[in-house]
C-alpha cells in the first residue's frame, strides 16, 4: 500500500471530527486551566481580569466545604455503584434461569434506563413527597413508620435516598451487561463442576465469576465514572439540601462559577473535579485497550 | 433435561414477581399522577387509585396559550427536538468519515481513545469557556449554541460505536470495488455504509437519547422558552410555587416517552451502547 497516500486519506476523513472537538473540547479545556489563575467574574463587563497564579488552588485544596463535597460524592459514587453492582449481579444470575415470560422481564428492565434522567427525579421526589407521597403511605401502611417523614429534608436520610431513586434507574445496565457474559458460560463447565459435587455455591465462585469478572469491571468503572460528575438527580430532588447534604462536586462548582459567579475560582474547583474523573477515565481506557488486544 | 424442584422453581418465581413489581411501581404511579384529580393526589390517606380521573393535564401540555404551561411544554419539545436533531446530524457528519478513518487505517488509536476520553470527562471542565465563547458571540439563550456543545457529548460517543460497526464490514468487499477504480469516498458511500446501516440507525438512535436527556449544559445556558429543553421545563415546573403534582407527572409521562419507545427498538444492540457509558449522571 502507498503508505503515505494512505496516512494522508486517513487524517483527511479525521478532519472534521478534529476540528470540532478542537473548538469544542480543548479550547474550553485550556481555557478553564487558563481561567484557574486568574480572579475572572462571570458577569459581563468586568473590571480588569488579574493574573493570581496558583492562589485559586490554595483555596481549593484547604477549604472545608469543598472537602466535605468530596466526601460526599465519594459517598453517593460508592453506595450507588456498590449496590448497582450487587443488585444488578443478583438480578443477572435470576434473568439467567429458565422461568417463562423471561423475555418479558428481560425487557422491562430497558424502562428504568430509557426513562430521562431528570424524569426519574421528579417521579421520585414526588413519591418521597413529605405529605401527600406514596413512599410515606405505603411505608405506613406497612407498620414500618408511625408518622409521615421529610425524606429529603432530613440531613440523615436524603442522600441515601437520592441514592435508592439512582440505583433503580442503573442497576439494569449492569444487569444488561452481566446477563450478555453469562450467555458465553459453556453449559459444560457447571455439569463438570456438579458432577466434581461443587455445590451452588463453589460453581458460582468457580465457574460463574470468572467469566463476568471482566464485563463486571467494566460496568464498575463506567459507573464510577458517570456517578462522580452526578448533578441533575440533586438539582431536582434536593438542590444540594438540606444544608448541603446532597451538595456533590458538580453541584459545588456549579454554584461557585453560576451563583456566586466566581469565573476564576470556579475553574480551579472545576480542574481539581476534571482530575480526578481523569483518572478512573485512565483506567477504563486503559482496561479498554488490553481487551481489545485480547479479543 | 432433567426436572427442576418445586421449591426452587416456586422462589424463582417469587424472585422475578417482586422484580416486576419494584421496576413497574413508580412508574405505573407516576401515570396514575398524571391522571388523578388534585383532591384525589392531596387525599390523606392516601389514594391509591383515583376516585376522579382527571386527563386534563394533558390537553393543557399540548395547547398553547399565551404565558400558560402548555406553552413552555410544547416550546421546549420544539427546541429539544430541534437540539438532538441538528447535533446527533452533525455528529454523523463528522463521525461517519472519523469511524472509517479509526476502521480502516492502522494506528491512530491513542487519538481514538483521546476522543472516548474527553467524551467521559465531566461538563464542569468545559463549562466556564464555552459560556464566555457564547456570551462573546450572543449565542446565550440560543438552540444553536445547545447543538453546538452537544457535539462534545454525540461526536465521540458516536464514532466510537461506528468504528466498531466499520470494523465488522468484510475488507474483502472494499478490495474488489477499489479494483474496479472506485475511489475512498465512493467506497464508504456506496460499499461500507450500505453494509454498516443498522449500525449507523442505532448510532444515530442512541445519539438522539443522549442529547434528549442532557440537563446541565441546558441548565445553564438557556434561559427561556426560546431555548430551553424538555428537561429544564420540567425542572421549572417541579420548582415552581403553585405545584400541580398531576401536571408535573403528565410532563413527566410526555418526556419519557420518545425514549422509552426508542429503546423498545434498540433493545438488542442497547448493551453495545450503554457499555460505551450511553447513560448520563
Amino acid at each position: 500500500m502507498r503508505s503515505t497516500g494512505a496516512e494522508r486519506q486517513a487524517w483527511a476523513l479525521l478532519v472534521p471530527l478534529l476540528a470540532i472537538m478542537a473548538v469544542v473540547t480543548s479550547y474550553p479545556l485550556v481555557n478553564t486551566v487558563r481561567l484557574s489563575l486568574t480572579d475572572a467574574r462571570l458577569t459581563g463587563r468586568q473590571a480588569a481580569v488579574n493574573w493570581i497564579g496558583l492562589e485559586n488552588f490554595g483555596f481549593v485544596f484547604t477549604d472545608p466545604d469543598f472537602g466535605a463535597a468530596f466526601i460526599r460524592t465519594l459517598h453517593f459514587t460508592f453506595v450507588s455503584v456498590g449496590a448497582e453492582i450487587l443488585i444488578g449481579v443478583l438480578v443477572a444470575l435470576l434473568l439467567n434461569r429458565e422461568f417463562a415470560g423471561r423475555a418479558i422481564v428481560r425487557a422491562l428492565l430497558v424502562l428504568p434506563l430509557a426513562l430521562p434522567t431528570i424524569v426519574n427525579a421528579i417521579m421520585w421526589r414526588l413519591i418521597y413527597n413529605p405529605e401527600f407521597g406514596s413512599w410515606n403511605a405505603l411505608l405506613l401502611k406497612l407498620g414500618l413508620i408511625d408518622a409521615y417523614r421529610s425524606w429529603l429534608g432530613e440531613t440523615g436520610t436524603a442522600m441515601n435516598m437520592v441514592i435508592l431513586a439512582d440505583v433503580w434507574k442503573n442497576y439494569p445496565l449492569v444487569t444488561l451487561i452481566v446477563l450478555a457474559a453469562l450467555q458465553t458460560i459453556p453449559r459444560e463447565l457447571y455439569e463438570a463442576a456438579a458432577i466434581d459435587g461443587a455445590g451452588a455455591w463453589v460453581r458460582f465462585w468457580k465457574v460463574t465469576f470468572p467469566h463476568i469478572l471482566g464485563p463486571l469491571t467494566v460496568a464498575l468503572i463506567l459507573r464510577m465514572i458517570d456517578a462522580f460528575k452526578v448533578f441533575d438527580i440533586m438539582y431536582v430532588m434536593t438542590r444540594g439540601g438540606p444544608a448541603d447534604a446532597t451538595k456533590t462536586v458538580s453541584f459545588f462548582v456549579y454554584q461557585e462559577s453560576f451563583a456566586y459567579l466566581r469565573a476564576g475560582s470556579g475553574a480551579s474547583y472545576a480542574l481539581v473535579v476534571a482530575l480526578a474523573s481523569g483518572v478512573m477515565i485512565a483506567i477504563y481506557i486503559t482496561m479498554l485497550r488490553r481487551q481489545g488486544r485480547t479479543a | 433435561m432433567r426436572k427442576r424442584a418445586l421449591l426452587p422453581q416456586l422462589l424463582t418465581y417469587l424472585a422475578v414477581l417482586i422484580l416486576v413489581v419494584v421496576t413497574l411501581a413508580p412508574l405505573v404511579w407516576l401515570f396514575i399522577m398524571s391522571i388523578s384529580s388534585t383532591p384525589d393526589l392531596t387525599a390523606l390517606p392516601l389514594h391509591w387509585l383515583p376516585d376522579h380521573t382527571d386527563l386534563s393535564r394533558y390537553a393543557r401540555l399540548l395547547t398553547i396559550e399565551a404565558h400558560s404551561a402548555g406553552e413552555e411544554f410544547v416550546y421546549a419539545l420544539r427546541n429539544s427536538l430541534l437540539a438532538a436533531l441538528s447535533a446527533t446530524a452533525i455528529a454523523l457528519l463528522a463521525g461517519i468519515p472519523a469511524a472509517y478513518s479509526f476502521s480502516r487505517f492502522q494506528g491512530r488509536m491513542s487519538l481514538l481513545y483521546t476522543v472516548l476520553g474527553t467524551y467521559m470527562m465531566p461538563p464542569v471542565a468545559f463549562i466556564l469557556p464555552l459560556y464566555f465563547v457564547f456570551a462573546w458571540f450572543g449565542l446565550l439563550n440560543s438552540v444553536a449554541a445547545l447543538t453546538i456543545v452537544y457535539c462534545t457529548i454525540l461526536l465521540p460517543f458516536v464514532t466510537w460505536l461506528l468504528k466498531a460497526n466499520f470494523d465488522a464490514v468484510p475488507l474483502e468487499i472494499e478490495e474488489a470495488a477499489r479494483i474496479d477504480g472506485v475511489r475512498l469516498f465512493g467506497l464508504l458511500r456506496h460499499i461500507t455504509l450500505p453494509i454498516a446501516k443498522a449500525g449507523v440507525g442505532t448510532a444515530t438512535l442512541f445519539a438522539v437519547l443522549l442529547a434528549w436527556d442532557e440537563f446541565f449544559y441546558a441548565l445553564l445556558y438557556t434561559s427561556d422558552i426560546r431555548s430551553k429543553t424538555l428537561p429544564v421545563a420540567i425542572a421549572d415546573f417541579a420548582a415552581g410555587r403553585a405545584t400541580d403534582y398531576g401536571l408535573i407527572s403528565a410532563a413527566g409521562v410526555l418526556a419519557a416517552l420518545p425514549p422509552v419507545v426508542i429503546a423498545f427498538y434498540l433493545q438488542k444492540s442497547l448493551i453495545a451502547g450503554l457499555a460505551t457509558g450511553g447513560v448520563k449522571g
